[in-house]
């Protein structure tokens, strides 16, 4: 099959201006991103910088942009990214500086998976054997540790994006990795340091993490899971926890959210409450009258909405 | 064509406009609304992450509700449909989950059977209603007005549990849509991405930074609005559209339409009811630029 590629260049070491350059390959069928790359560096540009190891989508090391999305390259078939004979746009990952071509400097994905400590603490004696771990304790790490690293995740966060502080969707997965294993004595620490700003409330719940991770661990999943451990644990003194427990019990009593209430609940200083002020003076003057009037009341049926809440409350799969 | 309607909580609160809109809408397309007034909020994703199965067990009822009378589900809020989507697909594939959920449902007189189909309005107006009568509908055709986009993270993702597999073209409704309404869809990359409205209270600066991006982004492609399904992210893009402006140190002033409101322009439905009034950033300029070239 033929295929036309349109592959961002930067060379910092040439006019250092960014091009995109055209390339048509003539491979099989079912030849991956990265085959038509890699032939194109062996047959018509040998200068085209492509980071690559084991082809398999096992080494983490081809995670790139494909029209507009990242992927890993050796991963994804060139006839899927080029349908009724489109070109596909292949483009660095982003949120991270690029070193040449394709290929970006990863240090800043390292500092963050250091910075969530990525190794065991376990507390007490060191056990006499290996440690023995029940199955369903592991059951919830699963996705968490077929993470390989590639950086796809971080490269589409798009709060990282606004906020090179943010620890983003790979190391906090990877905390939760830690934090959730038994046998780590630091539980604790983990989940109070994952919890400051810049950690597990900002992210926006906005699924790019879970939609371009190659290998299934959804690591925004583990992120809203490290919210409720946060809050389980006693870690409740910030805006995520308040603004949780509002709507909950806004939903709870009435069957529906109370705007105003959730939003006045979730700052927790009454400077922070002032911010909300403008705004509702602004609702007030376009006339933004509720369709059920001034004030919040219960929707029909919110007696169920209630005992659901009260049966199911307290039970968390 | 009739569908069981879940308005939401955003529509029947602070945005009253696109509930107002959305009615006068269907009604010009002919479609009958029920509307489930006993449905409770979907957790808009933040009740599931304290309790999955009380969230779904909500929206088992919500659908219950709507497969009762018969009807498909339409919402009109990009949050709703997502969340609603995720959790009937985790009830239709688990038949003894789905028993464990009823049990909670029987007291009210209620079972969710697992048939009911949830549809956003826009796959509504571009699957069921169809683009040949959406056109024959236009009595005001937007010309060469340029409407930007933004679809609000939970109608995209996870790709898979809205059927983009089956159906990709719901990946450019929203620009056919425009297109069909005869106007122009500006091409930006913001289109998809996050407004920042789940963290506004998290964390304003990073929230709001988001917003004015995607706004300036936008107005510097040549948009004269923003078109949106979401009322979440209309609140964000709108409503926080001047302390945006603040944060990101640029000037911003581009009207932000509910999808609905868009549609009834065209349809050539009275602004006023439309509630294009009620929108924060001033829609007069864009109105004068629709009306005021046909006159």
């Amino acid at each position: 099959m033929q295929a036309n590629l349109r592959v961002r260049r930067w060379d910092p070491d040439g006019d250092r201006t960014v091009r995109y350059d055209e390339f048509t390959v003539d491979l099989h069928e079912n030849a991956m991103v990265l085959d038509a790359l890699l032939d194109i560096r062996e047959n018509q540009d040998e200068t085209l910088s492509v980071r690559c190891s084991c082809r398999s989508s096992i080494c983490g090391s081809c995670a790139m942009k494909v029209n507009g999305a990242s992927t890993l390259a050796c991963n994804t078939k060139l006839k899927d990214v080029t349908p009724n004979g489109t070109t596909v746009t292949i483009e660095p990952m982003g949120n991270m500086p690029v070193l040449k071509d394709l290929v970006v400097d990863l240090e800043v994905f390292w500092n963050k998976i250091h910075a969530v400590k990525p190794w065991l603490q376990p507390e007490g004696p060191d056990p006499v054997r290996e440690y023995i771990v029940a199955d369903e304790h592991m059951m919830n790490l699963i996705n968490t540790v077929q993470c390989i690293l590639c950086g796809a995740c971080v490269s589409d966060c798009t709060v990282m994006e606004v906020d090179p502080s943010f620890l983003g969707p790979a190391a906090l997965a990877k905390g939760y990795r830690f934090a959730a294993d038994p046998r780590d004595g630091h539980k604790q620490e983990r989940l109070e340091t994952y919890a400051q700003p810049g950690g597990m409330w900002d992210c926006t719940h906005c699924y790019q993490c879970v939609q371009v991770c190659p290998k299934g661990v959804a690591p925004m999943e583990w992120i809203l899971q490290l919210r409720h451990e946060a809050e389980a644990a006693g870690l409740t003194n910030t805006n995520g926890v308040r603004h949780s427990q509002s709507l909950a019990e806004s939903v709870k009593e009435s069957g529906w959210l109370d705007e105003a209430k959730l939003a006045m609940d979730s700052y927790g200083a009454l400077g922070d409450k002032m911010k909300l002020v403008p705004i509702g003076v602004r609702s007030l003057l376009k006339g933004k009258m509720p369709k059920t009037g001034p004030f919040h009341h219960k929707r029909p049926g919110a007696d169920h909405v209630e005992r659901i809440f009260e049966e199911l409350e307290g039970k968390h799969s | 064509m009739k569908y069981a309607f879940y308005p939401g909580c955003v529509a029947k609160g602070g945005a009253p406009e696109l509930y107002d809109s959305t009615l006068l809408v269907t009604q010009a397309l002919g479609i009958e609304l029920e509307e489930l007034t006993g449905a409770s909020c979907t957790g808009a994703g933040v009740l599931s992450e304290r309790n999955p199965e009380l969230a779904d067990t909500l929206n088992a009822r919500t659908f219950a509700m709507a497969e009762k009378l018969g009807l498909p589900l339409m919402n009109v809020c990009s949050t709703c449909h997502g969340v609603m989507s995720q959790a009937n697909a985790r009830l239709k594939q688990d038949p003894e989950y789905l028993a464990r959920v009823n049990k909670h449902l029987a007291p009210e007189g209620l079972e969710y059977k697992g048939t009911t189909e949830i549809k956003h309005l826009l796959w509504v107006l571009m699957e069921d209603v169809g683009p040949d009568k959406l056109r024959a509908m236009v009595k005001q055709p937007l010309g060469d007005l340029k409407a930007a986009p933004f679809y609000g993270c939970y109608i995209v993702r996870p790709s898979w549990v809205l059927g983009y597999d089956e159906k990709p073209q719901r990946k450019h409704y929203l620009e056919d849509l425009i297109e069909v309404l005869g106007a122009e869809p500006v091409e930006y990359k913001g289109a998809t991405q996050c407004c920042g409205f789940p963290i506004l209270t998290m964390n304003r600066t990073n929230s709001l930074t988001m917003t004015g991006n995607h706004v300036s982004e936008a107005t510097a492609k040549g948009a004269d609005c923003m078109v949106t399904p979401c009322p979440l992210c209309h609140l964000n893009l709108d409503g926080g559209q001047v302390e945006a402006a603040g944060v990101v140190r640029e000037h911003l002033d581009l009207p932000v339409l509910h999808l609905p409101q868009m549609v009834g322009i065209a349809f050539g439905i009275d602004h006023e009811k439309l509630g294009l009034h009620k929108n924060f950033v001033d829609t007069k300029p864009l109105r004068e630029k629709i009306t005021g070239r046909l006159s």
